[in-house]
């Protein structure tokens, strides 16, 4: 049974130090509800120093904050990426060194199977465009050239990410390679000094 | 005195407003054009300051928050050293001061009284002359000061006015939000408290009195913004500070307070406007929590000559509080703030 917390109409760190109360007392998961966003943030904050997951649904109002233990979870692979983008909002991660690159090499995420990699590779284009900080720049080669041209499902959030100063660079052998050099729907064409140089100079690389 | 004084949401310096928040309102006034206004609020500096004469600018602030203490002499004490404090980061000396009263109606005036009575000594012990104040009925005590001083127009320090190779000297102990967010829920340990509470009723006046006699190129004070919001308040764009978090001096307790999650609403805010602006390498939670930690009646900070810096440390230690030698000034690298373990 997870044990719940109502810190609705409370200020920190009354929300924090009753999470963490309800933590020594029960155990994870706990659910906390909270109506402010620097108590979400400190919740979440207090979580991952604890090694907890927090996963935050935003309600009517509210947030509600549910604090697992990881081990119990059992990790899907894939968790680890999303993870990778929850370091990234602001406040909760130190922030990195440099530009934040999204380097997309393939339209299936994950391997196994490629229907299922292909719609998981739409979700998570979507989910950079929900970024609170959005990358400086996503590279698209080999497959990943395949998701900034004509007629693929992708073209709309990369655009999102355009206008929201996201630089879009597809590889432009690969489009060749593809045949898609005349279909390019978002972004420019790039090459691989770029690439590297690009690659080099990130302070962070996201993979999918 | 029978009854002590509510603790409201926020106490003290933790009851600022975001400074992300602030900078926007901010930009929407006019700005000022009188060229004799050295220093206004464009600068996000402590105090304003006027040129009246060759030899003499004016200097004033302003300052109140609700209670974080819950005696109300030693909480009069607290906001009026807070108060006050502005004038000697300016380099200025304390001439008048106007009491700000918010009150409750029905609340023991002898509260007042205990509140006033702790300000009015503090501006005495400045050197100054309390002149008046305005008093208004409200749900919640809230108590500060308008202050006036002087400073030699030659002899202002401002902010961002620190060189490359300066050290950083901060005179007082980091923690105070965290401390007395845990007292507030009855959990701070008492003696480690009151080491909070003595650095919080200590002038700044007796620091920068001792740097005023080495080569102190800039200086702010170090309250509601926390370590890192007031130091990004030093920082130009060819400037980098590089921060040991090792060097910093707090107070006993402290890190346990943060391990503990006593975490306020204002360091996160504070957080959140410094994450884009400092890079810290390897921290533990705590001293990452010390460096946002919300200041009330927090220490000068001071960009002093490297080669003076040693002997106004040590002259500072003899005043008695923690303080140390936290970090350096160097030419811009990839971020305005670095800070190491």
């Amino acid at each position: 049974m997870e044990h719940m917390v109502d810190a609705r109409g409370k200020a920190c760190p009354l929300p924090v130090i009753e999470t963490r109360n309800a933590l020594r007392g029960h155990g994870a998961p706990v659910v906390t509800l909270v109506d402010n966003d620097i108590a979400r943030q400190n919740v979440e904050k207090m979580a991952r120093q604890l090694g907890l997951a927090a996963e935050t649904q935003k309600e009517a109002g509210f947030w509600r904050i549910t604090l697992t233990s990881e081990q119990e979870g059992g990790m899907d692979p894939d968790d680890t990426q999303l993870d990778d983008l929850m370091e990234q909002m602001p406040g909760c991660a130190l922030p990195a060194q440099g530009p934040t690159v999204v380097v997309i090499s393939s339209d299936a995420m994950g391997v196994g199977d490629d229907t299922l990699g292909r719609a998981l590779m739409k979700g998570f284009v979507y989910a950079l465009t929900q970024l609170d900080e959005a990358p400086a720049t996503v590279l698209l080669y080999n497959g990943g050239a395949k998701l900034s041209v004509e007629g693929a499902e992708t073209v709309e959030d990369l655009k999102t990410l355009e206008e929201g100063g996201a630089e879009i660079l597809t590889c432009g052998t690969c489009l060749n390679h593809y045949g898609l050099t005349e279909k390019l729907a978002v972004g420019s064409v790039t090459n691989m000094y770029v690439i590297a140089e690009t690659m080099a100079k990130a302070g962070k690389v996201i993979r999918p | 005195m029978g009854e002590p004084l509510k603790f409201c949401r926020g106490g003290g310096c933790t009851a600022k407003l975001g400074p992300a928040a602030l900078s926007r309102v901010l930009a929407g006034l006019p700005r000022p054009t009188d060229p004799n206004l050295l220093i206004g609020a464009q600068s996000s500096d402590d105090a304003a300051v006027y040129q009246l004469t060759d030899d003499i600018a004016m200097v004033q602030t302003l300052d109140f928050f609700p209670p974080m203490l819950d005696d109300p002499y030693l909480f009069g004490q607290v906001a009026a050293t807070n108060a006050l404090s502005d004038i000697y980061a300016m380099g200025g000396e304390v001439k008048t001061a106007l009491n700000i009263v918010c009150f409750p109606e029905e609340m023991d005036l002898n509260i007042l009284g205990e509140i006033l009575r702790g300000g009015s000594e503090k501006v005495v012990e400045a050197g100054g002359s309390l002149a008046g104040g305005h008093s208004i009925a409200d749900q919640e005590v809230k108590y500060g000061l308008s202050v006036t001083g002087v400073v030699h127009p030659q002899r202002i320090l401002a902010n961002n006015t620190g060189r490359v190779g300066d050290r950083l000297i901060l005179t007082k102990p980091l923690g105070v939000g965290l401390l007395c967010t845990a007292a507030r829920l009855g959990q701070a340990d008492a003696k480690a408290f009151a080491g909070a509470v003595k650095s919080m009723i200590t002038l700044n006046k007796y620091a920068a009195e001792v740097a005023a006699k080495y080569r102190v190129h800039a200086a702010t004070d170090v309250t509601g913004f926390g370590l890192l919001g007031h130091l990004h308040e030093m920082m130009r764009p060819d400037l980098t500070a590089r921060i040991y978090a090792h060097a910093l001096p707090v107070l006993d307790t402290a890190y346990d307070c943060a391990n503990e999650f006593y975490l306020t609403a204002a360091g996160q805010r504070n957080r959140n406007f410094a994450a884009s602006r400092a890079v810290l390498h390897g921290l533990s939670f705590a001293q990452e929590e010390l460096l946002f930690d919300p200041q009330t009646s927090g220490g000068l900070l001071l960009a002093v000559d490297g080669e003076d810096a040693p002997a106004l440390l040590t002259e500072l230690r003899t005043l008695g509080l923690p303080c140390g030698e936290i970090g350096q000034l160097l030419p811009r690298l990839e971020a305005e703030i670095l800070v190491e373990p």
